[in-house]
């Protein structure tokens, strides 16, 4: 039996690096891909605690996460085309219009 | 007054007459054609003589102790109270009211008289000139003025009378006035006469101060009751102020220098006012406050002796003249100082009868003068005009009669004044007597040298003047003839006594003089280790007789003569010639430094106070606007700008911050994480349950 | 069990594994694989959990539809010259120290509550069936937030087709 924490490591683990890759990429899809990967770590925590407290609340909030990560990513990429269609663009670096 | 006799009630419609045309002339004068205009203005000057007239039957009715009538119209300055000299209060009154006494009775018959036969001339002199009704309304005022002078009952009035001749002397001098000259003599005129005026204001004050009134009749009593000793030094210097502006308008020296220069004036106006009335009232003045001159006999020194030399003087003055109108002009200068003589010895009433025979010989001169000049097309130089008498007879006649009268032939009018006057002179003084004696004599050789350069001898004429010599209109010849006839017969209304006459004029003017004891003069009779009257009425018909047979060897016999003695007393001819170079003094002496004056006033008016004041005001009002400007850029605008600068310089992290970069804002969010994971897991962990 | 420890270990290997390559892959098409693998992983870590239906939904949504969804993206974008371009951006080094604080401060907590993470005893090896379990909690319970989260697809639904749009 792996014990929970192991769970937590891992959580921890892709968490981290998802960080990393959202705060260091500069191609903005990257970025999103790395958002996913934070929302994953956050469902295998849920999933190891619902495990660990034998309900299922854990994996109903999970596909929660999922079905908000689905529209997150959709309405995400829209914008990701919309802006690359006027500005030729995918790195977050040359997008910084929205400041004084 | 109530109940007076009629012209003496309506004494005042005198004056007003010429007053009420002169306005007309004002408003409405350049749309009336001359006709009407001589007819109005010589109509009004007509009926103030009429009114004259009757006043002066009206005053010989009454008995001649009551010889004096008063008519006031308003009281112009009410009583104002002030303190006199020795502490008393008196009032200070001036009313606008007119005085009838023998005096300025004479004075208004030949103002009026005169001036109306010198208008009547005018309307043929002045006919082709332009400004007629500025001429006429000119002349008007001038009437108005003089006739206030001699009607005026206080010394206020009288000044107001005083200034406004010397005002429209100005005027009219000044008629021609496009002309540099005229317009200098004008002013010349003026500012001269503003001297004397200076004089005689302060005599006024101190007429005032010393016996708290200043009308005629008051001032009579004033003297006696204020106890003043003959020769109080405040009394001489009160005659002396008044005489002070008696030489600038009666021409005397120091103060004569305007007359001749008024020549530049026409003909008319020389006749009038500076031979007939405005000269005149200097003297008017003397006798009139004759009480005065009286109590001071310095004073009456002084007059007599300025009276004297200045006869003297003007009259070798008009011996070397070329031009007609300044040979009369000095020889008006030169009665006039006879005339003071005459006040200053005492014959207050031989100076007056003086004044009225000159008005008619010398304004008989100056009138045909100008009938001359009219004749010979505006020529004024002797040299240049000469046997004129069969051309122009009438203007010869009466212009020769004029002479006999100046000189002093028996029996024309002036013998008899001038005899008076050098009488009186003889008993004060024989100094005087002897220079008013050698005057008559020079007086009867430039008066004939006159006549003979001017109407006998060969023509000068000028070739084309020559042929238009013709005679004037009758309009000018009339009044030539009505004055020649006065110059005869004028002195015969005071006979003298030693001819059987009975002095009718000087009796009826002594009820003027204040002091019994001058009154009447008294012939000399039975003088016995001096000259009798009879013996100087020789000696000066002698002298006179003398002058004008010289004048005629040295203008009709010998004609190449006077050039030989200018030139043999070349610097002494000169001398007199450039009339002592009196005017040139008085250049250096007053008018140029009254023009430095100015000028220097106006340096500092340019460099002071535009300089600096003007400048000065400007530059500090520039330099205070440019602290201003420092102020509210630096200070006001500073303040502002330093707060948005400190909210700047607060914004700088935020702004470091906010660079639009989302991950930037995610770095933000994680270090806010930490911050917070941080606190709460170890600082505050117990807040987590 | 011994076989639950090394299919464990296996995912979660591979899972990290895939992960720090998705990371740092220029191409982005590769990262969006290497995502797959993440997520496929995840997913079998969701069965070594007895969490049947979140193992498919996983498989079926996120990587069938998600990772679908990012790939015909990445082929609709222009991706020649990002071969070309830096990859990291220049806050890569303080990034990199913050999320590992980051990370450590969570490792920190965890290790701090570590001790009340083992209620070993109470787990049962086999539980009911999951699909009605989970069925039971999300119609009933959990109701509203179903709902709530069939509205916000429909919204995102709306937002990504007008987002991506071409101007008409």
């Amino acid at each position: 039996m792996v014990p929970v924490d192991q769970y937590l490591w891992l959580s921890l683990a892709l968490f981290t690096i998802g960080v990393i890759g959202v705060l260091t990429r500069r191609n903005v899809i990257i970025i999103l891909m790395s958002i996913e990967l934070i929302l994953n770590a956050v469902n295998i925590n849920l999933v190891a605690f619902s495990h660990m407290f034998g309900t299922v609340d854990g994996q109903v909030f999970a596909i929660f996460v999922i079905t908000d990560a689905a529209a997150e990513a959709a309405v995400g990429l829209g914008i990701i085309l919309a802006f690359f269609r006027n500005r030729e663009t995918l790195l977050a670096d040359e997008m910084d219009m929205l400041k004084w | 007054m109530n109940a007076q006799p009629f012209f003496l009630d309506h004494i005042w419609l005198i004056p007003m007459f010429p007053l009420a045309t002169a306005a007309v002339m004002l408003f409405y004068g350049r749309r009336l054609s001359n006709n009407i205009v001589s007819w109005l203005c010589s109509g009004s000057v007509f009926v103030s003589f009429i009114f004259s007239l009757g006043a002066f039957f009206q005053i010989v009715a009454k008995p001649s102790a009551a010889r004096v009538a008063t008519k006031v119209l308003f009281e112009w300055i009410p009583a104002v109270p002030y303190h006199m000299l020795d502490g008393r209060l008196a009032k200070f009154v001036a009313d606008w009211g007119f005085q009838i006494d023998p005096l300025s009775c004479v004075m208004i018959l030949v103002v009026t008289g005169v001036g109306f036969l010198i208008h009547i001339y005018s309307t043929g002199y002045m006919a082709h000139e332009g400004g007629y009704y500025r001429f006429f309304g000119y002349l008007n005022l001038f009437m108005f003025s003089m006739l206030m002078l001699v009607l005026a009952n206080n010394l206020l009035l009288l000044f107001v009378g005083w200034e406004g001749v010397g005002t429209c002397s100005y005027l009219l001098i000044g008629f021609y006035f496009h002309k540099k000259s005229a317009s200098d003599a004008g002013k010349k005129a003026f500012i001269v006469n503003r001297v004397g005026d200076a004089g005689f204001l302060l005599g006024i004050f101190l007429t005032s101060a010393l016996l708290g009134t200043i009308r005629f009749t008051e001032i009579g009593p004033a003297l006696a009751a204020g106890g003043f000793a003959i020769g109080d030094p405040r009394i001489t210097a009160i005659a002396l102020l008044f005489f002070v502006g008696a030489t600038g308008k009666s021409a005397q020296i120091p103060l004569y220098v305007w007359l001749p220069d008024a020549m530049e004036g026409p003909t008319p106006v020389s006749a009038l006012i500076h031979a007939a009335t405005m000269v005149t009232a200097g003297v008017y003045m003397v006798v009139r406050t004759n009480a005065i001159y009286q109590l001071s006999p310095k004073a009456m020194g002084v007059v007599a002796l300025v009276g004297a030399v200045t006869a003297l003087f003007a009259a070798s003055m008009g011996v070397v003249q070329n031009d007609i109108k300044k040979v009369l002009a000095y020889s008006t200068v030169s009665q006039l100082g006879y005339m003071f003589l005459a006040c200053g010895v005492g014959a207050f009433t031989a100076g007056i009868f003086h004044l009225m025979t000159h008005a008619f010989f010398k304004g008989l001169l100056f009138l045909a003068a100008g009938s001359v000049i009219h004749a010979v097309s505006g020529e004024q130089d002797m040299r240049k005009m000469g046997a004129l008498s069969k051309k122009i007879p009438i203007t010869y006649w009466t212009m020769l009669i004029a002479a006999l009268a100046i000189a002093g032939i028996f029996p024309f009018a002036g013998f008899i004044s001038k005899d008076l006057i050098l009488g009186k002179a003889y008993e004060k003084d024989a100094l005087l007597w002897a220079i008013g004696y050698f005057t008559a004599g020079m007086t009867a050789f430039y008066m004939f040298r006159l006549i003979f350069m001017t109407f006998h001898g060969t023509s000068r004429v000028d070739r084309e003047a020559e042929h238009h010599i013709h005679e004037s209109p009758k309009s000018m010849l009339v009044p030539l003839m009505i004055l020649a006839a006065l110059s005869i017969v004028g002195g015969w209304v005071s006979w003298p006594e030693i001819f059987g006459g009975n002095s009718h004029f000087i009796n009826f003017l002594s009820t003027v003089v204040a002091v019994p004891h001058e009154a009447r003069i008294e012939p000399l009779k039975g003088a016995s280790s001096r000259l009798g009257e009879i013996h100087l009425m020789l000696l000066s018909e002698g002298l006179v007789v003398l002058g004008i047979l010289f004048a005629w060897y040295l203008y009709v016999k010998r004609t190449d003569l006077p050039e030989k003695i200018a030139k043999a007393f070349g610097g002494f001819y000169r001398l007199v010639y450039n009339k002592y170079y009196v005017d040139q003094l008085y250049d250096a002496m007053f008018v140029n430094r009254a023009k430095d004056l100015g000028l220097a006033l106006g340096a500092f008016d340019r460099n002071v106070i535009d300089g600096v004041g003007v400048n000065g005001a400007g530059w500090l009002t520039r330099f205070i606007s440019n602290v201003s400007i420092w102020w509210d850029t630096w200070i006001v605008d500073g303040s502002v700008r330093l707060f948005a600068y400190i909210v700047w310089c607060l914004n700088i992290p935020v702004r470091m911050i906010q660079d639009g970069l989302v991950q930037s804002y995610m770095l933000l969010i994680v270090l806010g994480l930490i911050g917070f994971f941080g606190y709460y897991f170890y600082v505050a962990h117990h807040a987590i349950r | 069990m011994v076989l639950n420890s090394i299919l464990f270990y296996f995912f979660a290997a591979l899972a990290v594994g895939s992960a720090i390559l998705m990371v740092t892959r220029r191409n982005v098409v590769h990262g969006a694989v290497y995502l797959i693998t993440t997520l496929l992983a995840t997913a079998g870590v969701f069965l070594l959990l007895q969490a049947e239906f979140l193992f498919i939904v996983q498989v079926i949504l996120y990587v069938g539809g998600i990772m679908v969804l990012f790939i015909f993206v990445i082929m609709l974008v222009n991706l020649d010259i990002s071969l070309l371009q830096y990859q990291f951006n220049r806050q890569r080094f303080v990034a990199a120290v913050l999320a590992l604080a980051l990370g450590a401060q969570i490792f920190l907590a965890i290790k701090m509550g570590q001790k009340s993470l083992f209620p070993q005893a109470s787990v049962p090896e086999i539980l009911p069936k999951n699909t009605e379990a989970v069925a039971d909690a999300l119609f009933g319970h959990f109701m509203l937030p179903f709902e709530i989260a069939s509205i916000l697809l429909l919204v995102a639904m709306i937002g990504a087709v007008v987002m991506a749009k071409r101007r008409v």
